[in-house]
């Protein structure tokens, strides 16, 4: 559950920002990281962002997140 | 990239003369490890464990059943993070209690719990607040963004754990030879590489910060394997891409700010000492333990035959456990190891490697 996701800024509103995460888009706080800019790609947890990041970082989280939440749903159903 | 990997496990052999245990402390990486296939790549001299990295499962029995008491209050409503909804208390888990009337709310940010109570003033709002390091800034901004909004109907039912000082607890006991730790990644964005200069300098342990990246563990693994060799140890930083010496330092003063350190139980392996946090005498008003006159019970007894407590501590691997694979799978949980997604017991189910002979 530690899980940070990587997602790209595309807007920031006051100390609100809204993160792109695979074509899902989410409002984000930037309280513990008020440095952030738009384009920026960070990870994000709990609805806080931690930390900034390069692009290609993204890709392998992504690919765990999606596993463990295609075995959640798995899990869910039985 | 393949020729890279290939090289990398290669090395790994070479390093490898004699037996040696390494901790993944992070439930995410035992995930990764076993999505990669690693385990079964290693040689079997190299045994990797899982350590206590899964908040989830470390919560104990007793906060369980304190969250169900909260959530069967008329007027109350408990919200949480997803991956509690299964964990068993000591008689049954919060998705059980539903069938009786607990009012539950899954949510994914605690700032979701602060706007409910904000929307709902005549019903008391309560937060099952359980996370490591990673988590815990992210429930002190959402204290001190209640308290700048004056929200009295939010309160907080704090089982927030320290990794750092469950690392140190582990290599007290002597229970197992631990030669070396794969150190969590997004945990250590928040308390930076430094924090755990205090393993190496008290226990001589090597450290090393690891990404999810094939590369990064099998990086760590092969920093990890030349420390020991070479009789070293240090805190080696192969996540620099996230993580920085004092890492993140705004969530770290937040985290001072709002919580005092404590002693606290982690279920399976006990209390240890200045392992959790509670709220500050300035925030009392937010704690739930207070508010509802509640007393979460210490050290209430497992399920006869569960091995979760041996298996985060590394002293056995999840198929070593007699129930594993039969009394105890995902879908009908004895453990929380076996519940929670990160859990070791549920990660080795998944993905069927024992990474042994």
């Amino acid at each position: 559950m530690c899980l940070a996701m990587p997602g790209k800024i595309v807007a920031i509103a006051e100390s609100v920002a809204t993160v792109e995460f695979g074509g899902v888009t989410r409002a984000i706080s930037l309280d513990l990281l008020p440095e952030a800019c738009v384009g920026n790609y960070v990870l994000a947890h709990a609805g806080f962002a931690l930390q900034v990041i390069e692009e290609e970082e993204a890709g392998e989280i992504l690919a765990i997140f999606a596993e463990m939440e295609r075995l959640d749903s798995v899990e869910s159903t039985c | 990239m393949s020729q890279t990997i290939e090289q990398l496990y290669h090395r790994i052999e070479e390093l490898t003369p004699n037996r040696i245990n390494l901790m993944e402390v992070c439930g995410t990486h035992t995930v990764a490890i076993s999505r990669l296939g690693i385990r079964s790549r290693l040689p079997h001299k190299l045994r990797l464990l899982s350590g206590p990295g899964c908040p989830v499962c470390v919560s104990p029995a007793g906060y369980i059943d304190s969250l169900i008491e909260i959530a069967l209050q008329p007027g109350t409503t408990l919200t949480t993070f997803g991956d509690l909804l299964r964990v068993p208390g000591s008689v049954r888990s919060l998705k059980q209690a539903v069938a009786s009337g607990a009012k539950v709310k899954v949510l994914y940010s605690p700032l979701e719990a602060l706007e409910f109570a904000r929307q709902n003033s005549g019903v008391e709002v309560v937060f099952a607040a359980v996370g490591f390091e990673t988590t815990l800034p992210t429930i002190a901004a959402t204290i001190i963004q209640a308290e700048q909004s004056g929200i009295v109907n939010l309160s907080f039912l704090m089982a927030g754990r320290l990794a750092v000082p469950a690392m140190s607890a582990l290599l007290q006991t002597n229970d197992v030879r631990i030669d070396g730790f794969i150190c969590p990644g997004h945990v250590s964005v928040v308390t930076g590489s430094d924090a755990f200069k205090t393993i190496v300098e008290r226990f001589a342990v090597p450290c090393a910060i690891t990404g999810f990246e094939a590369v990064d563990i099998l990086s760590s693994i092969i920093s990890l394997l030349e420390m020991k060799n070479n009789s070293e140890a240090s805190v080696v930083n192969n996540y620099l891409r996230a993580v920085k010496p004092g890492g993140n330092l705004i969530a770290r003063q937040l985290m001072e700010q709002v919580f005092d350190v404590v002693d606290s139980e982690w279920r399976g392996i006990g209390v240890i000492p200045a392992s959790g946090v509670k709220l500050k005498a300035a925030y009392s008003r937010f704690d739930a333990e207070a508010k509802f006159g509640i007393s979460i019970e210490k050290q209430l007894s497992h399920p006869v035959g569960c091995s979760c407590g041996e298996v985060m501590r590394g002293l056995l691997l999840p198929d070593e456990c007699p129930l594993f694979g039969n009394a105890c799978e995902p879908s009908s949980p004895v453990g929380p190891c076996m519940v929670s997604t990160e859990g070791a017991c549920a990660a080795y189910y998944n993905y069927g490697q024992s990474g042994r002979i």
